[in-house]
């Protein structure tokens, strides 16, 4: 028996220059940041404030890091797939091979959906969520860290594919028979699959936790109808979380089972079935999407409002809306497989039922224009976001209803044009509606404004480097070109190609300019400072606590008469400026203690995932032993909460009176 | 009459509306959670019940469920694992009548009969394995030992969380976190049968149908 497994050193792929390039940078930059972090002395800070925080504030910023980094390591794949693009014309290969170039865009999907869009508006929730409900923390703030570290952990080993073996060949989507033991055998698709299922427990751990948190955890008051909007599409984006990831959790060990066992649910002989894997998987798919893209669209619903100076139009019929996006999403998943074969009038329920999801989705849209017709609007770089995501996603979502009708998705299934169309809904739709949300809630988090110079540079480089990079894909999509060609003979499809990467290099040009906006805005951060904890004169509850706000958010828990209630109280103050301030009476918060079973919890899932893939049984029982043993000392712990004194209350508020007293 | 209008005046002043009551106590907010973290394993299960049903006759000229399935077996399980239930329902009335040798006690007899449970299943698993009906001789038995095992395996992890909560009780003694886990278990352990009814229905019963 061999102690280590599959793995050996024929593991590393010493002779891709390219992938050793970039994993020795990789590892080259983790030692440098953890060189400076240790010489630098700031271990013991970063483990007691944040590496062991159960602070949802802090646990929304980790997230935020986590996806930056990874949309940084997305990128680099997407461009590298435009560049191979552009030069592997005719006899040419370009300069990936194709098993190499199959990795990059399975990865590229897996990262960008899984690590980057998720974390993105998962940290957005986790940071404004409770602040906007008016409360002090979520309902599990452990459970939260330990989602959070979950969901690092999935990160961490599909970067270690990275070094160590290699990624999944198969598209993001991982579709049997190709993804079975028999046609993938490399350790590949095990990456993709344990990654996926570590960071998928992560994820449904934060859905319960949030879908608690929003229908039993409101300040007093805070009615239903009440809540902000981005706090609705919270709690929609999380129900389809907790109904969703189980079905994919379930699927992905069906394939597992196949891989390890033997066992035949989707393989070809013995009577499986890789159509029900296509099923199971969209059933989880389509909602997906509408996870991601619900909380973007609640980004939106607050700026819009907050920069236009007026209430948000319509606020039943965003309500109404998102809630017939969260029931219908479960109604259109079979448009991702017209193909399959099903009969004509299944194919006809499931485009009709597509075409129909699109109307309140344009529901929303028109709130958006109402609520900005007549307003004040100030331009700033969430409004830019905003509005560019507005141009930018009805001719994404136009082509998706193109989509929806079979017979012209017959002509167009798996073809660029299909990947034009989907980028075109998800970049605008979930990404310019994070980076308008980190705008937005930077000043909150931190206490100063980001550059807005830079912030509009980088907006603009991403908005034409977008079109640029995306509509030449519908041309050559209708011109025959299918997605995920390493090489191609047509030659006319070249020059479109080329604009692609073009605009692939503008999109870079914005990266860029939001590096820079972000240390600009770190060295300039005393001319950027925001003392009110009000930058934009907002409207709901987070903008009436500091900035950054204390550990406990609220020091009295607000109290809540009617929707935009930040708002309304300070119209109220400046009805009747002469009011006397009302002597506020502190009492002792309870808060929970940190707790470092969320990173242990996490190392353990790491050790035993690595060992899964690689067939180190030893270690795999290991890992888990370990992580149940984390359990254990965590059940048994004596403390669970800390109590912050009055006096350190008082202290904190004087130093940062509140202006308007709810 | 007069009654009603003061009525109305209370519920005006007094007491909110409960959406607008300010957090639930911590108490509630666990159970709620707890809840949720069910009704999200119900729709995993409900993915493997999609998929047996798919596969269920898809048995690759292998034995099917008629042939395979023993039925006062599966009545006993049935019998241990309802039992359970009811011994988990007294426990739960131990803990709240702060009785600790009754929770002791109904805490035992619900560990034996969910031990007794996976025995049998255990068993049946086993015997089917000897007899050629391995999870991968067809799609259905790889359908059926996944669905059935996946439960098994809650009901392993139950016992786990048992065996933990009465340490907890004997160390920490019934303190409000102790509570709160027991109640959550006592939801876990009942989820567990309403899954079982519905494998019992839908693998067992209606896989001898002839």
């Amino acid at each position: 028996m061999n102690l280590l497994g599959k793995l050996n050193w024929d593991a590393i792929p010493f002779d891709q220059p390219i992938v050793m390039g970039a994993s020795g940078g990789m590892i080259l930059a983790i030692v440098a940041v953890l060189g400076l972090v240790t010489l630098k002395g700031w271990v013991p800070y970063l483990w007691r404030e944040w590496l062991t925080s159960v602070d949802h504030k802090r646990i929304g910023v980790m997230y935020l890091v986590l996806a930056l980094l990874m949309l940084l390591r997305g990128f680099s794949d997407a461009i590298m797939m435009r560049t191979q693009q552009a030069v592997a014309a005719g006899g040419a290969q370009g300069y990936l091979p194709p098993e190499h170039f199959d990795q990059i865009f399975s990865a590229h999907g897996t990262i960008m959906i899984f690590f980057v869009a998720m974390p993105f508006v998962i940290g957005l929730m986790n940071f404004a969520v409770p602040l906007q409900l008016g409360i002090r923390d979520v309902a599990f703030p452990t459970l939260n860290s330990v989602s959070l570290w979950l969901t690092a952990s999935g990160i961490l080993l599909i970067n270690v594919s990275l070094v160590v073996g290699e990624f999944a060949k198969t598209g993001w989507v991982a579709y049997p028979p190709l993804s079975e033991l028999q046609f993938s055998p490399g350790v590949g698709v095990d990456y993709y699959l344990w990654a996926l299922q570590i960071s998928g427990v992560g994820t449904l751990l934060t859905g319960i936790n949030f879908v608690t948190t929003i229908l039993k955890m409101r300040a007093p008051g805070m009615g239903y109808m009440r809540m902000p909007v981005f706090c609705w599409t919270a709690l929609a984006s999380n129900l389809l979380i907790v109904a969703a990831f189980p079905v994919l959790t379930a699927t992905l060990a069906m394939l597992l089972l196949d891989r390890y066992l033997g066992f035949h649910f989707f393989s070809v002989e013995s009577g499986g079935n890789p159509m029900m894997y296509v099923n199971l998987f969209w059933v989880w798919g389509h909602p997906e999407v509408y996870i991601l893209v619900l909380p973007a669209f609640g980004v939106f619903s607050e700026v819009s409002a907050t920069f236009s100076g007026k209430p948000l139009f319509g606020y039943r019929s965003m309500v109404a809306a998102t809630m017939v996006i969260c029931v219908l999403s479960y109604t259109v998943w079979l448009h991702h497989f017209f193909t399959m074969g099903a009969g004509a009038n299944v194919n006809a329920f499931f485009g009709i039922t597509s075409m129909i999801i699109a109307v309140p989705t344009g529901v929303k849209i028109f709130n958006w224009l109402f609520t900005m017709y007549g307003g004040r609007i100030r331009f700033t770089v969430p409004v830019l976001w905003t509005i560019g995501f507005m141009v930018t996603f009805i001719f994404g979502g136009l082509t998706g209803v193109l989509l929806a009708l079979p017979p012209v998705d017959w002509q167009v299934h798996n073809s660029l044009f299909l990947v034009a169309h989907f980028h075109h809904v998800i970049i605008p739709g979930v990404l310019f509606g994070a980076i308008a949300g980190y705008n937005y809630w930077f000043p909150k988090a931190f206490g100063f404004k980001l550059d807005e110079r830079w912030g509009k540079a980088a907006f603009w480089c991403w908005f034409v480097g977008f079109h640029l990079a995306f509509i030449p894909l519908y041309v050559t999509g209708l011109m025959g070109m299918t997605r995920r060609l390493q090489h191609y003979d047509v030659l006319s499809w070249q020059p479109w190609l080329l604009v692609a990467e073009v605009g692939a290099v503008v999109i870079l040009a914005g990266i860029v300019c939001q590096i820079v906006q972000f240390v600009v805005s770190i060295r300039a951060r005393e001319e950027l400072r925001d003392v009110t904890g009000d930058p934009w004169n907002g409207r709901t509850l987070e903008w009436s606590t500091a900035s950054p706000p204390p550990a406990w958010n609220f020091a009295v828990l607000p109290h809540v008469a009617r929707a935009d209630a930040y708002w309304n109280a300070k119209q109220r103050m400046q009805a009747s400026p002469d009011q006397p301030a009302q002597a506020r009476e502190y009492k002792p918060i309870e808060m929970p203690k940190n707790s470092a079973i969320g990173f242990v919890n996490a190392f353990f899932a790491v050790v035993t995932g690595f060992a899964l893939i690689w067939h180190i049984w030893w270690m795999a029982g290991a890992g888990l032993l370990g992580a149940f043993a984390t359990l254990l000392v965590f059940a048994f712990r004596s403390e669970e909460e800390v109590e912050v004194p009055v006096e350190q209350i008082a202290q904190f508020e004087r130093v940062h009176p509140a202006e308007v007293v709810l | 009459m007069n009654i009603a209008v003061v009525l109305d005046d209370v519920a005006h002043d007094a007491l909110p509306s409960a959406s607008e009551a300010g957090p639930a106590p911590k108490r509630i907010v666990v159970a709620y959670g707890f809840w949720i973290f069910l009704l999200s394993d119900i729709v995993m299960f409900s993915a493997l019940f999609a998929a047996y049903a798919v596969l269920v006759h898809a048995t690759a000229g292998g034995p099917a469920g008629a042939g395979l399935f023993k039925q006062v077996n599966v009545a006993i399980e049935t019998g241990c694992l309802l039992v359970s239930s009811y011994t988990c329902g007294l426990m739960s009335l131990s803990v709240n009548a702060r009785r600790r040798p009754a929770i002791y006690f109904f805490a035992f007899v619900t560990f034996v009969l969910g031990a007794a449970f996976l025995d049998l299943e255990i068993r049946e698993f086993a015997d089917m394995i000897a007899r050629g009906a391995a999870p991968q001789r067809s799609a259905f038995l790889s359908a059926f030992f996944t669905l059935v095992g996946c439960h098994g395996l809650h009901v392993a992890a139950g016992l786990v969380w048992l065996a933990v909560m009465m340490a907890q009780v004997a160390v920490k003694g019934i303190r409000a976190t102790v509570e709160r886990r027991l109640l959550c278990f006592a939801l876990f352990w009942h989820a567990l049968d309403i899954i079982w009814v519905w494998l019992f229905t839908v693998v067992y019963l209606m896989g001898v149908q002839p």
